[in-house]
């Protein structure tokens, strides 16, 4: 495919059969002669790589590696050819044009990107042979068009210049064939005693190539055994579901179906398996419908305030611990038989009447209510919740829930599985062991030694993007290619496969673990290509020819049927007895995987790094967070340096407020303080894995914390320590920034919106400024009006958008020092604002992005017509013309206008200029930027629609954050078409431009934010439409 | 030393001399004694400690300055604490500071010769002097507050081929008008009023090259009486010409502020405020730069205290002007009943900037009131003092109106803190150091009072002087030639 041949592997070791050990070397160069291998050997070996240790010949290295295989990924073969400087040998430009390229025109792939081993379906927009973008595709069950932000931002991992680029061994530069060599000698002797001495370590593997590969290796070598360990996944929902219904099964929901949710200490809008599907099922039902009745209602119960809490109508906060006699005490009183008393809690005691409400109305709606649990509860919450969804009939055909097979290839209890190869690495049973992918040695629980006992394991292997502190650990490390660079496939949460395409060749020459296994059987030189072309060959549906259904398969990004099979079970009457319930002195600890680094595998990406964590906007940092009654009996602020205790061992970590979280309890998250990690993440956060123990993966009690008298700076792009807690969010109600009612309040006045706004947006005609926008223009065809509505009550502050934008519009990443002084270039950020008490607040989340006013306050006052409005609209930002005066900025109402202060872009690192999209100018320091519409979407849009001879349909066009957007809370078109999607919205009467009363006529509106809270629980409305 | 050989008319000056506050001129004075004295301070160059002193520590910030400048354009203002929403902060502050300052320069030379107010005079040369400086260091700042400063010219109306003009709706536009016009007719008007004192020096001088340099720069200056009426038509119509941009450039300064619509600058009452404002900097300044000069040149004949009585009320008015505008502005935001006026007049006063609010008002609206007492407008030490902390005032204020505007608007999630940077402190204090080290060298290399002015003055006041004067009737012609002839 667009893959170039590499070397022959096959044709040169062919050779070399039965050849082993130190001749190796000299035998390959011996038989191989050829110009291909002379190539490889000088793609390995530039003349620069003894410089490789000095940072500027390492930056040439890359360079040269970077730019010959992006072209190689395009097809041309002209070895070490370089974009940048011109080679010394003579080259050629295309004489043919290669097939499907036309320069300056993006192709799209569709492929998979997976977390923890289950995939979200992508479609990847490529120029010239790099991916500079990906989008949802909307095929795949677990995307359905949707993006994260994490998935996104893969992206910029696969051009990270501090990635693994070499194969090493003790951590000196070597090749792939030498550890090929090493490995077949050690393989050899293991096959003599049937693999008694071999291990594998994986993370969680849906992969059925990967799958079958392990089941030949675990074939040959019988004795062999593999583990698995992913840290951050949903352990505990395996292990409840396998206690309630007695075997392994996947949980699938259909929150589209649900009229009344409940997410026990559930994060599913954002974390975890099947997130883009479930928020949009959320999403599609946060609309009133015509009768006004037709909003979902969400209760979330929760110790951390999480995406899912904030958007809840009713938010509980307790305490990790309490969520299962919570959880108990309502599916007794729902009837779930055959359960005992739940244990003694003063918390959950204390909130009878909204157990109370809420069993009504979970009864109310049987058969449409659904009851999540997050993988942060012990199994028993999980098994309680199937029982609780079985007596609700929510798992009956059309209901909210169903089972299926599990999709993981061997569904095992993870940390049991770490700890026996521990254990038999520490009797030094293992002579072998490939880590294949994951980083053991830092994610391990505290108390599973991987770190100590892989030390006494004579061969191990590590292959990983990075060269991590598992990497350290290991004789051999192997550079991976990243999953936009190889073959593979992936499942997602239903079981459906994506067959991964590579979009460009390995820029640092990583291999699979695909390929890696294919070597270690015996094939060395075979593809990842090959490969997964034989695991599927077999699959072919019957009556299918195998290269139409691979082309399908591939094309679209999912292959047909391979979901896995509905399983119907029922739980099983007696969950046998409640588990103790640990109660201790001090503090709950909650552990969390970071919300943007995930475990620590996203640590060196920059726009994770900086993309403002939901709800805490905090940035580059992870926080002890704590409520805010906590922290003032702690004596604590945000950024005081705590020591925190747990299970004897300490970390120190800055403390960070949320409000909302739930009292005598801190959240802590994974994924930083690492020790090996590239220059980005270096030196950020504390590391919570230090504490974390695998008898308490969710939370334990007993963390006692001391004040250091150190602090730290927070790098929170919501500004909070000079104002009070609810200052913004009560001046932005009162303001009318943010408009909020209930869907009763908005039966009753449905023009709630517009009530009592401050000076009413002045009318046509009421000013001296009221010339019409814009101008007819006679007898020719009316020109696009382009404007955007956001539905705040589908936003849940997850972020996707902000990242998508960052990719889409080259947005630099500024560092955390330029953070804390609010220089981040985020053309889109989502606002959040707390309402009401701090123990448990309200929360508001509202993305602001250009408003791309008609009458725009930058545009007057700019000195040099640096921006101006164009005939559709948009207010357009003119790079080059701009001599950065920033009154622009000064003048905007909203505050959406970003500066390079400095060269914020990188224009320095090779690899990083190839994630920029060409469509849109890379900027330099001292000029203004801000959101644009997406307008090289437009233009591109308008081509096609040209070439056709026809107008922008509706739906054709869509902006980056649209495109994201799980919820589907971003509408964008043509507001002069009466019958667009966004025309539409823009006549429903919740529309309300922000700060219109300005007459600045704003093109991005909102529509106001419904809540669904039960009557029962607020028996007292809020006064939300101010000054009604 | 010639100023220690000229008679002492009015006994030592010390500064706290000529407490009777009457005399712009001490009385005792001739014609060759103004001349003498004047033009010594040039010509002969007496040592002087405090001048060698204050030199050096111009020339210290001057560095600082450059230092500062080759930072600022390495990597962009970005060195500077500038961030979002606060997006001007020091810079401009520094800017509107400066040309506030640079007000009194024209105000005295201008208004006050068409007014006829004799007491300028003996002030006027130092005051413009004062002002082109102020407004050199002031030009500095929105130019190198860019972020491409390369481009200023794109500010401009030029022919290019891009056939592009400036946007002329943005006050920045009519800024660079403002400024740069200001500045042109004060050097003109400067210039054209040093002629006969450049003249003077060319006659005095001993050295051949100060001859040669002074001789080119005086235009072939005879002192004839034709001469004599053409430079007096020039300079009143100067003067006249000068006269309305004492108002301009301070109302388009303020424009920058109420043309915007953010809450705490869109207001009517900036125009106004904004140059009673730049007055009240201007005299505060000119004060500053006054009474220790008088002291280290002895020159308490000729800037007497009835001159620093007089700027003292004129100190007082603008400054009582000034409160007023605080006042309605403050009434203002709650009268309107306007949410955003409101809101950003109670965080200026209770937000987290809300000493350097207090303070502006101590320093502006309190301190001065101690003027109403002549016995505070005669006492130099009193007055040095209350001109320092009425620039520290005014400097406030802009920071007041740009800092505290900016840092919280609209949307509370966009609200933001501004902390100084070093290099904010580097650019402001090197200002400084440059108008200083400018200031320096006009003391040494031109007269800092008007020669043939004084020698008017000298003419005028005779007869209220006590006649100690030259007997005859001498006009500003005889004076010139007789000095033309005595050197």
């Amino acid at each position: 495919m667009r893959k170039t041949s590499g070397p022959d592997f096959s044709a040169l070791r062919a050779g070399l059969d039965g050849q082993t050990g130190p001749r190796f070397w000299r035998s390959l160069e011996e038989l191989a002669e050829t110009d291909e291998f002379t190539h490889y050997l000088h793609r390995e070996f530039p003349e620069a790589a003894s410089e490789w240790a000095d940072p500027t010949g390492r930056r040439n290295f890359l360079r040269l590696m970077g730019a010959s295989l992006a072209l190689a990924g395009v097809g041309v073969t002209a070895p070490g050819c370089d974009v940048y400087n011109d080679p010394p040998e003579k080259i050629l430009p295309y004489v043919r044009q290669p097939e499907n390229i036309v320069l300056g025109k993006a192709l799209h792939y569709a492929t998979a990107v997976s977390l923890g081993g289950v995939g979200t379906g992508v479609v990847a927009e490529t120029h010239e042979g790099r991916p500079t973008m990906l989008e949802g595709n909307p095929k795949h069950p677990d995307s359905l068009g949707a993006i994260d932000a994490l998935t996104q931002a893969s992206l910029l991992g696969l051009y990270d210049p501090d990635r693994s680029q070499v194969v090493a061994k003790a951590r000196a530069i070597s090749t792939y064939d030498s550890f090929l060599g090493a490995t077949l000698g050690v393989m050899d002797a293991q096959r003599a005693k049937k693999g008694a001495g071999l291990r594998l370590l994986t993370p969680s593997i849906t992969s059925p190539t990967l799958a079958r590969q392990i089941r030949a290796l675990l074939a040959e070598f019988p004795d062999a055994k593999w583990h698995q360990y992913e840290p951050a996944a949903p352990h505990a929902a395996r292990a409840g579901l396998k206690l309630a219904f007695g075997r392994d099964v996947s949980v699938r929901h259909r929150v589209r179906n649900a009229n009344v949710i409940l997410a026990l200490d559930a994060d599913f809008l954002a974390n975890g398996v099947g997130r883009l599907a479930d928020a949009r099922g959320y999403g599609i039902r946060r609309d009133p419908g015509p009768d006004k009745n037709g909003m979902n209602r969400l209760y979330a119960v929760e110790p951390t305030l999480t995406v899912t809490g904030s958007s809840a109508d009713h938010r509980l906060p307790l305490k990790a611990a309490d969520v299962l006699p919570f959880a108990l005490t309502l599916a007794r009183k729902l009837g779930v038989s055959g359960l005992p008393e739940p244990p003694a809690s003063t918390a959950v005691a204390a909130q009878a009447r909204f157990i109370e409400a809420l069993a009504k109305d979970l009864q109310a709606h049987k058969g449409k209510s659904l009851v999540l649990v997050g993988a942060n509860q012990p199994p028993y919450v999980h098994a309680l919740g199937a029982a609780i969804n079985h007596a609700l009939g929510n798992d009956g055909p059309d209901g909210t829930v169903e089972y299926a097979e599990p999709i993981e290839a061997e569904p095992v209890d993870h940390f049991a599985s770490l700890a026996d190869l521990c254990k038999a690495m520490a009797a030094g049973k293992v002579d072998v062991l490939f880590v294949l992918g994951g980083n053991p040695a830092y994610t391990a629980p505290a108390d599973v030694a991987f770190a100590e006992s892989v030390k006494k394991v004579p061969f191990k292997v590590h292959l990983g993007l990075y060269e991590d502190e598992t990497a350290a650990l290991c004789d051999w490390h192997v550079a991976e290619a990243h999953e936009l660079e190889a073959w593979g496939d992936v499942r997602g949460r239903d079981g459906t496969v994506t067959i991964q395409q590579p979009l460009i060749a390995p820029l640092y020459g990583g291999v699979s673990a695909i390929e890696l296994i294919s070597g270690v059987l015996g094939h060395p030189g075979r593809e990842g290509y090959e490969t997964v072309r034989e695991t599927w060959r077999d699959k072919t549906p019957k009556g299918q020819d195998f290269e139409t259904f691979w082309r399908t398969s591939i094309h679209d990004g999912v292959v047909a049927g391979t979901a896995a099979a509905v399983v119907k079970v029922e739980p099983k009457a007696d969950l046998g007895p409640v588990p103790a319930v640990e109660t201790g002195e001090g503090f709950e600890l909650v552990f969390r995987p970071d919300p943007t680094v995930w475990d620590g595998r996203y640590t060196n990406n920059g726009w994770l790094q900086e993309l403002p964590k939901p709800v805490t906007k905090l940035t580059w940092d992870n926080a002890a967070f704590m409520s805010l009654a906590t922290a003032e009996r702690l004596g604590a602020v945000d950024g005081d340096v705590f020591e925190v205790a747990y299970k004897g061992r300490k970390v120190e970590a800055p403390v960070m407020v949320l409000p909302g979280h739930a009292e005598g309890s801190i959240t802590v998250h994974f994924g930083y303080g690492r020790s090996r990690t590239g220059r980005v993440g270096s030196g950020t956060g504390f590391n919570a894995f230090a504490l974390w123990t695998s008898d308490a993966p969710g939370f334990g009690p007993g963390a006692s914390v001391r004040k250091t008298g150190a602090t730290v700076r927070l790098a929170s792009t919501q500004e909070h320590r000079n104002v009070d807690w609810n200052l913004p969010g009560n001046t932005a109600k009162e303001r009318g920034i943010v408009r909020v009612a209930t869907q009763a309040e908005y039966r009753e006045h449905p023009d709630f919106a517009h009530h009592g706004e401050h000076g009413h947006e002045p009318k046509k005609g009421d000013t001296l400024y009221n010339a019409d926008f814009p101008p007819p223009t006679p007898g020719s065809e009316p020109d696009y009006q382009w404007g955007m509505v956001i539905n705040l009550s589908a936003c849940t502050g997850c972020e996707a958008c902000v990242l998508a934008c960052q990719a889409e519009n080259n947005i630099p990443v500024v560092g955390k020092a330029q953070v804390l002084n609010s220089r981040e270039m985020h053309w889109l950020e989502i606002d959040r604002y707390y309402e009401g008490d701090p123990a448990n607040p309200s929360v508001h989340h509202q993305p602001r992005l250009c408003m791309h006013c008609e009458k725009a306050p930058c545009e007057v006052v700019c000195p040099v017509a640096a921006t101006a409005h164009d005939h559709e609209g948009l207010n357009v930002m003119i790079y080059n013309r701009c001599v950065g005066t920033r009154y622009c900025s000064n003048n905007c109402p909203y505050k959406v206008r970003h500066f390079n202060f400095l060269q914020f872009a990188d224009l320095r690192t090779p690899s990083l200029a190839l994630v920029n999209n060409p469509d849109v100018t890379v900027r330099t320091r001292g000029v203004m930027e801000k959101c644009t519409y997406c307008t090289q979407r437009i233009s591109q849009a308008r081509y096609a629609a040209e070439i056709k001879g026809g107008r922008i349909a509706d739906g054709d066009l869509v902006t980056a954050c649209q495109s994201a957007c799980p919820t589907r809370a971003i509408v964008f078109g043509d507001i002069a078409d009466e019958s667009t999607a966004v025309a539409k919205l823009k006549a429903d009467e919740r529309n309300y431009g922000m700060l219109a009363e300005l007459n600045t006529r704003p093109r991005t509106s909102y529509l106001a934010k419904l809540r669904n809270p039960n009557p029962e629980i607020e028996t007292q409305t809020e006064p939300t439409h101010h000054g009604v | 030393m010639a100023s220690e050989s000229l008679p002492r008319p009015g006994g030592r000056g010390d500064g706290e001399g000529h407490g009777d506050g009457r005399h712009v001129l001490a009385p005792g004075h001739t014609f060759a004694t103004v001349t003498d004295k004047i033009s010594a301070l040039v010509l002969t160059r007496p040592f002087n400690w405090r001048w060698f002193a204050g030199f050096s520590a111009s020339i210290a910030l001057v560095m600082l300055l450059s230092m500062t400048v080759v930072n600022l354009l390495t990597f962009g203002p970005g060195v500077w604490g500038l961030d979002s929403p606060v997006m001007w902060a020091w810079d401009i502050t520094n800017f509107v500071w400066w040309i506030g300052i640079g007000h009194a320069g024209t105000l005295i030379s201008a208004i006050l010769l068409l007014l006829k107010q004799e007491w300028r005079t003996s002030i006027n040369r130092f005051a413009e002097a004062m002002t082109l400086f102020a407004v050199a260091c002031a030009g500095l700042f929105p130019l190198l507050h860019m972020g491409r400063p390369w481009f200023f010219y794109w500010l401009t109306p030029y022919p290019n081929t891009m056939a592009m003009w400036p946007q002329w709706r943005s006050p920045l536009v009519w800024d660079v008008f403002a400024v740069s016009t200001y500045g042109t007719v004060s050097l003109l008007f400067w210039y054209v009023g040093l002629i006969p004192d450049l003249a003077t020096l060319r006659d005095r001088a001993q050295n051949k090259l100060a001859r040669i340099i002074y001789a080119v720069l005086a235009l072939g200056w005879r002192g004839s009486a034709i001469h004599w009426h053409r430079y007096r038509t020039a300079y009143l119509l100067l003067a006249g010409l000068a006269t309305p941009l004492v108002v301009s450039v301070h109302t388009v300064v303020s424009l920058d502020f109420s043309g915007g619509i953010e809450p705490g600058w869109h207001s009517t009452i900036f125009p106004p405020y904004f140059v009673a404002g730049a007055i009240y900097s201007g005299f505060a300044m000119v004060m500053t730069l006054a009474i220790p000069l008088r002291k280290a040149f002895e020159l308490q004949d000729m800037i007497t205290m009835k001159h620093l009585d007089n700027m003292a009320k004129v100190m007082l008015t603008t400054g009582l002007l000034v409160t007023y505008g605080y006042g309605m502005e403050a009434f203002f935001s709650y009268y309107s009943a306007n949410t955003y006026e409101g809101f950003l007049q109670h965080n200026r006063m209770t937000g987290p900037y809300w000493h350097t609010y207090y303070l502006l008002i101590l320093c502006n609206c309190i301190t001065i009131q101690f003027l109403w007492l002549p016995a505070v407008r005669r006492n130099v030490y009193m007055l040095f003092a209350i001109s320092i902390v009425v620039n520290i005032g005014m400097w406030l204020e802009r920071y007041v109106i740009i800092v505290t505007s900016l840092h919280r608007d609209f949307v509370p999630a966009a609200w933001g803190m501004f902390r100084a940077t070093f290099w904010d402190y580097g650019m402001y204090w090197g200002s400084i150091g440059l108008f200083f080290f400018l200031l320096f060298i006009f003391i040494r290399v031109l007269p800092v009072i008007s020669i043939a002015e004084m020698r008017e003055l000298v003419h005028e006041t005779a007869g209220r002087n006590g006649g100690h004067g030259h007997g005859h009737v001498a006009g500003p012609e005889g004076a010139s030639s007789s000095v033309t002839t005595g050197a």
